[in-house]
């Protein structure tokens, strides 16, 4: 409202950056540290606009705010940003670890610079544009194009079985979402809007709700990624590049559970209402297979790939339990996954980077070597655990509260999960931290550089701030979940009350 | 009424083209094999000015409303124009690189161009048949026009062979269309069948002529002919047979299709339904694998045609309108793809090999980046081009409650992606093979336009929907 159009800035200044390092020909040294310093203070710049979302957001305001909107194609669909206590958070977490991703990749990626650079920044653009789109179709358009830069990034910087790893990404990606496409035709023809503020008030039929309920689920337990469709999300965290690992972990996945509260939730109350059990189950069986899968992994990125899936399952559950904790807390778990999980991918590229092996058998002792790296791992291992102290505990401590006033059984096996939580990170940190240090080629091990310490302190004071005084990010969501709930409630209720009447029974 | 002429102004452009094709022939005629390269250039220049008076003209019927001028027909003419002159254009350094050039090939691809644009105008079954056998009969031509070369005689047959017996199709179904309502104008077929009501005679009618139309759009089951013919035919030739005939053949199945057949829409929306449907599933797994850039861009345009009648299914002003869009995005993308294709020359030899391009992304950078977009646009990613293209033709089946159409057909649409992809794996994520010789300036040309045409068509949507949108409305 202040006159600046913050968020189409937020969003298109990456692609700015890009365009910019297309421009720079020479392919030198020089030219190479131009490509990546323009990199950088492009992503610092987009991170300083996006704080000023942030003082220009009022937390008390449930709608949509710093709204834009331009005519796009004709009646059909619009340009319409905003953003609301739920999408701004995840607008900062991207623009914030941005540039922390590029810094990652500065010495660790040497070849074709260039087309690194300009594939990062063109995802930011992707990924600010998600969270920030209050139109279908534009939300759509950022949520599918994200897949080429990723597409990309994978199988271009990726390791060993990177061909495959992006080919079942994108595949398994682009089968889920399409159906969600028909799903966004389908409600344009309903209610004659894409706009997503009219959507959530347009009361859609009871039997129409199912259809694109499930539509739209595609697209999201793909993304989440939801058991059983998740077996993408180890190959293409293993063979992903660290800063590639750490944006899926920390935003991409987060697109799935974003899109189950804007949309699914809303726009589908009964649905939502009538299949949370179905939620529940694949969230329970999530939780506790893939934790136990995790227990055997031999590499350290497809273990903590496996952990994300099994803290995703967190997410789904408090999403679906319609309370105010579960929402609260879903929204927290994945902001906090988002930390801890990139700062975990980001450990694993360390050592990655100097000893070129994921294997968790090759390492060991490390705490003699490296005491700075130990400490920073055992927080994001402790947070990755749920400890008190740490953002990982208050997202799993709600969603398992709000899961416990539902359905007891469904919080008695997720609550499972935590203890086996406990089991695959502390025994991953044993095998690789702790211990004797016997192997010979760890012993020139070097600790951290004051650029390693430079992207993961922020991290580590941010998930010790967040877990002692979580109140900035609970307060941001309040107004906007309450008043999502509100509406989901009232919905719920209208049609529990027609079918009581002895009317059209709505639901069941 | 029968003593006025009728108003030959609104044929001004065709009559433009075929005027200006008579004496591009006595140029080349007379002038020898020295004016070729002049012939190329006014017949590219015709085509460019014949847009333009289609752009300017005015609108309306003529010929006893044989002939029919409206906004869909201007829409579509402009693009037909286009293709051929993009075609036009991207023929000569190829076929004298190939020492096939001669004079002759520009002006066909002008006089298939004029049976185009009547085939697009056409208000009446003779007006479809005559604009079609003169559009067809140039293109065999075309097809067999590198005659030292047994591929491409051979195509030129077998193009030949079975589109006659296609035409021999059509004029079966027209006449047997004419037989049971009494009319050839569309107008005069829709009252009588609305009059009538269906008919088993109707129904034939209507059966052989989607079949024999089918033919020329290249749908399954009538798709055969394309792979052979386009992977025989001279390269810039494929690029011409890829664009601007499916595109006049499309507009010519809409208007016959809702025109003459409105009334008989549960009859004919089946066929087309499954024409649609099975060109889709079709085009999508038989390119997976194919190894010939040529081939597989056959099979890619048997998908898209059947994205294309996605629209014409619906049967609506929404399918009409995605239809056109469509039509748009796929001129662009073809125009684009085939830019590369016939740049593809190393140490003097073309290649149509698909592994030819492995690490192209480092070797010209320029050229896999545009092609990569074109790539990623025809595999329906947003946000380019063909993504819009989709979404439109989908929106309107899912409007018209075709529902399992709507949802096959995406999911092919997934499969589709896989083997684009795979061109995108190999030029990206491959070890570089030897550099090819630089593009001509032409073909650059060609690639920048279409390449950054595709990759902003998001920017472009609102001015072109509205065009398209009201070209649409016209038939309703």
């Amino acid at each position: 409202m202040s006159g600046m159009p913050l968020l189409t800035l937020t969003t298109f200044l990456p692609l700015a950056g890009a365009l910019f390092i297309l421009m720079i020909r020479a392919q030198d040294e020089a030219a190479i540290l131009n490509i990546r310093r323009v990199a950088l203070y492009t992503t610092i710049a987009t991170f300083l606009v996006s704080i000023g979302i942030w003082t220009g957001f009022d937390p008390k305001n449930p709608g949509f705010q710093l709204t834009e909107t331009a005519g796009w194609s004709g009646s059909f669909f619009a340009y319409r940003m905003g953003v609301d206590g739920i999408s701004i958070l995840f607008v900062l977490l991207t623009t914030f670890l941005m540039p922390f991703c590029i810094l990652a990749s500065w010495e660790s990626v040497q070849v074709r610079v260039k087309e690194y650079m300009i594939a990062f920044l063109v995802l930011e653009t992707l990924m600010v544009g998600v969270f920030c789109a209050t139109d279908l179709v534009l939300f759509y358009v950022f949520f599918e194009g994200g897949l080429i830069p990723m597409f990309l990034i994978i199988g271009i910087w990726g390791g060993q079985r990177r061909v495959y790893a992006s080919y079942k990404f994108f595949l398994y990606t682009l089968a889920g979402s399409v159906l969600m496409m028909l799903a966004v035709m389908a409600m344009y023809w309903e209610s004659g809007t894409t706009d997503i503020t009219e959507l959530v008030n347009h009361p859609f039929p009871a039997s129409m709700q199912w259809w694109l309920w499930f539509a739209f689920f595609a697209s999201f337990a793909v993304k989440m990624p939801m058991w059983p469709v998740h077996t993408w999300l180890p190959d293409a965290h293993v063979e992903a590049p660290t800063a590639g690992s750490v944006l899926l972990a920390a935003i991409l996945l987060k697109m799935g559970g974003y899109g189950f509260l804007r949309f699914s939730l809303p726009m589908f109350p009964l649905a939502s209402y009538d299949l949370a059990p179905f939620i529940f189950t694949l969230s329970v069986v999530a939780i506790v297979y893939t934790s136990l899968v995790a227990l055997v992994q031999e590499d350290m990125k497809k273990l903590i790939a496996y952990s994300s899936v099994a803290h995703m399952g967190y997410v789904t559950m408090g999403i679906f339990t319609l309370n105010t904790q579960g929402l609260q807390g879903a929204v927290f778990q994945m902001f906090s996954h988002g930390l801890v999980s990139g700062a975990l991918f980001l450990c694993v590229g360390v050592v990655y980077d100097r000893l070129h092996t994921r294997e968790i058998a090759a390492y060991g002792g490390l705490v003699n070597r490296m005491p700075a790296y130990a400490t920073v791992f055992m927080v994001m291992t402790m947070a990755n655990v749920g400890l008190p102290g740490t953002s990982g505990f208050i997202g799993e401590f709600l969603t398992l509260s709000a899961a416990f006033q539902v359905n007891t059984w469904v919080a008695a096996f997720a609550a499972l999960g935590v203890i086996l939580s406990a089991a695959y990170a502390l025994w991953l940190f044993r095998r690789v931290v702790w211990g004797a240090l016997t192997k010979a080629n760890l012993k020139a091990m070097m600790d951290l550089s004051p650029r390693e310490v430079a992207i993961l302190a922020p991290l580590v004071v941010l998930v010790i701030l967040f877990g002692v005084y979580p109140l900035p990010v609970l307060d941001a969501t309040a107004a906007s979940v309450e008043a999502l709930l509100r509406s989901v409630h009232a919905a719920i209720d209208a049609a529990n009350a027609t079918a009581s009447a002895g009317s059209l029974p709505l639901i069941r | 009424m029968m003593t006025a002429l009728p108003d030959f102004a609104l044929a001004g452009p065709e009559i433009l083209l075929a005027a200006g094709a008579l004496v591009l022939l006595m140029l080349g005629a007379y002038g020898g094999e020295r004016r070729a390269g002049l012939v190329s250039g006014l017949s590219a220049l015709l085509l460019v000015v014949a847009a333009v008076a289609v752009m300017l003209g005015r609108e309306g019927t003529t010929f006893d409303g044989a002939f029919v001028v409206d906004g869909f027909a201007r829409f579509v003419k402009v693009l037909v124009l286009i293709g051929s002159a993009l075609a036009v254009v991207m023929t000569q350094r190829f076929a004298v690189a190939e020492k096939f050039f001669n004079f002759e090939l520009p002006v066909l691809i002008v006089i298939a161009t004029i049976g185009m644009m009547l085939m697009i105008s056409a208000n009446d079954l003779i007006g479809v048949y005559l604009g079609l056998e003169l559009q067809s009969l140039a293109l065999y031509v075309v097809a067999a026009f590198h005659r030292d070369d047994g591929r491409s005689t051979e195509a030129g047959l077998k193009y030949f062979v079975l589109g006659a017996l296609s035409s021999g199709m059509l004029l079966y179904g027209a006449s047997l269309l004419y037989g049971f309502t009494g009319h050839t104008g569309f107008a005069g077929i829709a009252a009588a069948a609305t009059a009538g009501g269906s008919s088993l005679g109707l129904t034939f009618g209507i059966v052989f002529v989607a079949a024999g139309i089918a033919f020329k759009v290249s749908a399954v089951p009538f798709h055969m002919w394309t792979p052979d013919v386009y992977e025989g035919a001279p390269t810039p030739v494929t690029a011409f047979f890829a664009a601007a005939p499916k595109i006049a053949a499309m507009a010519m199945f809409v208007r016959v299709v809702l025109e003459a057949l409105g009334p008989a829409h549960v009859e004919w929306q089946q066929i087309v339904a499954f024409m649609s449907l099975a060109s889709m599933v079709l085009g999508a797994f038989a390119a997976i694998g194919q190894r010939n850039i040529k081939r597989l861009m056959a099979y890619s345009s048997i998908g898209h045609m059947g994205f294309a009648l996605v629209g014409l299914a619906a049967g609506s002003e929404a399918g009409v309108y995605g239809i056109l869009i469509y039509l748009v995005t796929y001129l662009a993308m073809t125009a684009g793809a085939f830019a590369v294709i016939l740049s593809m020359r190393r140490d003097g030899v073309m290649t149509e090999d698909i592994d030819s391009l492995a690490g192209l992304s480092r070797t010209n950078p320029a050229v896999a980046y545009l092609l990569g977009i074109i790539l990623f646009s025809l595999a329906g990613i947003p946000p380019f081009a063909g993504f819009f293209g989709k979404y439109f033709v989908f929106a309107a089946a899912i409007n018209a409650g075709l529902y399992w159409l709507a949802v096959i057909g995406i999911l092919s649409s997934v499969v589709g992606a896989y083997y684009y992809l795979r061109i995108v794996k190999i030029m990206f994520l491959d070890e570089p093979a030897a550099a090819f010789e630089p593009m001509g300036g032409e073909m650059k040309a060609v690639l920048g336009v279409t390449g950054l045409f595709v990759a902003a068509f998001a920017l472009v949507l609102g001015p072109l929907g509205d065009a398209a949108l009201a070209a649409a409305k016209t038939l309703f």
